[in-house]
């Protein structure tokens, strides 16, 4: 029992962390119906970022992540108005296979200029878990946890409560409704890009300060699709149920089965648990159910 | 080929149908094979290897195009499906002795279940959705292979083969196994040209446009839709099992996800929905980490770098290069090299009198 409670608690603090990047990706699908296989590239490129000032440049910790969060919301802003913007309108592979390609600079640019070596950034956190019970919690997670908690509350309330958060909703509901009562439907592509860059940024420090920074760190990006199909494509709180169910239940997995098979369930478990969510219910918990019989 | 209608009357059904109905088209059809096929007289090894490289990319990018670019099902599993091909005719050759020109089909087949097993899901879902179940199906299927040592052969999932032979001779140099790919890429092609001009292929297309429209008119969406994960799957299937003729060897590493991504990337610079294209992909896709090398050591060579400095630099370069090519291809020509090479004929077509 304690085994499974142990795996389940580091399994949500992980999940934590997937519902954090996919939140930015279900953002970006919902407002611009984009579907960013860019994502992961997003996260390494926070991680990057992170890991060249703190620690290649020395800079303040303070500092750094000020400069770290400007960067990833100009990066957004960047993508969608030279990327993303001259393909409004074209067909999904299209756009698909344009975010592909996009990650695919990501990936040569940061091993370009950062080298292919895992770089590490130094936070000013305790490295012994705690004993909670017979639940081991190691305090980066709680800590990423407890940010990934932050933001999704915070972005919570901007979605319920601001203007910009309303008009988002709206455009993502119907652009050309929203552009008739003169919502700036640009802007709002423009900014969904920014907060999932911010959104990757944050998740690329503390999965960085995990795993160490080099461009494995994209890997996420993939783990992104099962939490999101499970939780419903173009839902918020969905993407934050799936990603908290894909980090419990392929933690728990691979405790069980992985003895059995020589490891590896972690990279596999989650896409079975995807095909059967996609064959019972495609539009996952929280989506919008599109009823279309073909 | 460049088409010049003037002056050519379709005065029989056979006529009509015929594949190059045009005089001059169906010479130049014969001059392209004439050349495929003295190719090897003209090139050394090392180029020879270069062209095998081209059609054996060929062969799974036709297959592809028929499902992404004529069915509109988008696919991320094409490096799956081809690894299930090349385990399949590795085992067969390796373990039960079977000679590689029966090996082919048989990898063909046994991928084409495996493909339509996961096309079920295009029954429920389509589009993006699609895209990620095949996303999954490259995850699936990579971990079942790595994980079951009586398909991979157990360490590094690796298989060795001996090599093939057909008659007595053995497919040992650059120029043979030429000859052993050609005819089988020769066949894909035909055979995709024949297909998307048949019933089913204007089946797939009419599924492609507009699926509800294609249902009323009484296409069986569903049954296409698993034929064209089934056909699809079989070139896929094909063309991993040449590789492994041809390199000798079985193993996952050639076809990971970064695999499939090609092979759409193939389709889309050459143009969906053509199996010109596709072979204009193939070529461009596989021809320019080469081209690259061949830039960038020449250009470090004049600033004094060796080559070993630079091989990292390469490699980012690579994919810079190609993530940029593809956003440049999608932005400014979306129906690729196709559309390219079509100008060029509509151009000649009534030239120089074209007013």
């Amino acid at each position: 029992m304690a085994f499974f409670a142990d795996l389940v608690v580091n399994g949500l603090m992980i999940g934590a962390m997937y519902a954090l990047v996919a939140l930015g990706f279900v953002l970006i699908y919902k407002a611009t119906s984009v579907v960013n296989f860019a994502q992961g590239e997003l996260v390494m490129f926070g991680g990057y970022v992170a890991a060249a000032l703190v620690t290649l440049y020395h800079v303040p910790l303070v500092v750094s992540v000020p400069v770290l969060l400007a960067a990833m919301i100009a990066l957004g802003f960047g993508v969608e108005r030279g990327v993303l913007r001259p393909l409004v309108g074209q067909n999904v592979i299209s756009v698909v296979m344009v975010t592909i390609g996009l990650a695919q600079v990501f990936q040569g640019l940061a091993a370009m200029v950062w080298g292919a070596q895992t770089i590490n950034i130094p936070l000013p956190i305790r490295l012994d878990p705690y004993q909670i019970w017979e639940v081991y919690i190691s305090p980066i997670n709680l800590v990423a946890a407890v940010i990934s908690g932050m933001f999704l509350v915070g972005f919570a309330y901007f979605f319920r409560r601001s203007r910009m958060g309303i008009a988002m909703r709206a455009v993502a509901n119907d652009q050309q409704a929203s552009m008739a009562v003169g919502i700036n439907v640009r802007l709002v592509f423009a900014l969904s890009w920014a907060i999932a860059g911010l959104a990757a940024g944050i998740g690329g420090v503390v999965w960085g300060n995990m795993l160490g920074v080099d461009t494995h760190l994209a890997l996420v990006g993939l783990k992104v699709f099962p939490a999101v199909i499970l939780g419903g494509l173009d839902s918020i709180p969905g993407a934050v149920v799936g990603g908290l169910l894909i980090g419990a239940i392929e933690s728990a997995a691979a405790g069980y089965i992985d003895p059995y098979v020589g490891g590896g369930t972690k990279d596999f478990f989650p896409y079975v648990l995807m095909i059967v969510a996609l064959m019972i219910r495609p539009y996952g918990f929280f989506g919008r159910e599109i009823i279309e019989r073909v | 080929m460049i088409n010049r209608e003037c002056g050519v009357y379709k005065t029989t059904y056979e006529g009509d149908m015929a594949l190059y109905p045009v005089p001059l088209a169906r010479y130049s059809a014969l001059a392209a094979l004439a050349v495929l096929l003295l190719l090897p007289v003209a090139l050394d090894s090392h180029a020879m290897a270069l062209v095998n490289l081209i059609t054996l990319a060929a062969i799974g990018a036709i297959g592809l195009n028929i499902l992404v670019g004529f069915t509109g099902q988008v696919s991320l599993g094409q490096g799956a499906f081809m690894m299930v091909g090349s385990y399949t005719a590795a085992i067969l050759t390796a373990r039960y002795d079977v000679p590689f020109w029966l090996g082919l089909p048989f990898a063909g087949a046994v991928t084409a279940v495996v493909g339509m097993f996961f096309g079920i899901p295009s029954l429920r879902i389509k589009g993006l959705y699609l895209a990620i179940a095949t996303l999954a199906a490259q995850f699936i299927i990579e971990w079942v292979i790595n994980h079951s040592p009586w398909i991979s052969g157990g360490a590094q999932s690796t298989i060795y083969i001996p090599t093939p032979s057909l008659f007595g001779w053995a497919i040992n140099t650059e120029f043979r196994r030429y000859y052993m790919i050609l005819p089988v890429a020769a066949i894909a092609y035909v055979a995709a040209l024949n297909l998307v001009r048949s019933r089913v292929g204007r089946a797939f297309i009419a599924v492609r446009d507009r699926d509800i429209a294609a249902e009323l008119i009484g296409v069986d969406v569903f049954k296409y839709k698993l034929l064209a994960f089934g056909i699809s799957s079989f070139y896929a299937g094909v063309a991993g099992a040449l590789w492994t003729y041809y390199l000798k060897i079985a193993n996952y590493e050639h076809f990971t996800l970064a695999t499939s991504v090609q092979y759409l990337a193939m389709i889309i610079i050459g143009g969906l929905g053509s199996v010109l294209g596709s072979v204009f992909g193939a070529v461009f896709i596989t021809l320019l980490p080469i081209v690259l090398v061949y830039v960038v050591e020449g250009g470090a060579s004049l600033f004094g770098f060796q080559y070993a400095a630079i091989a990292d630099f390469l490699a980012n370069l690579r994919l810079i290069i190609f993530g940029t090519l593809i956003i440049l291809f999608l932005a400014i020509e979306p129906e690729g090299l196709y559309r390219l090479w079509g100008n060029v004929r509509r151009y000649f077509r009534l030239w120089p009198f074209s007013y």
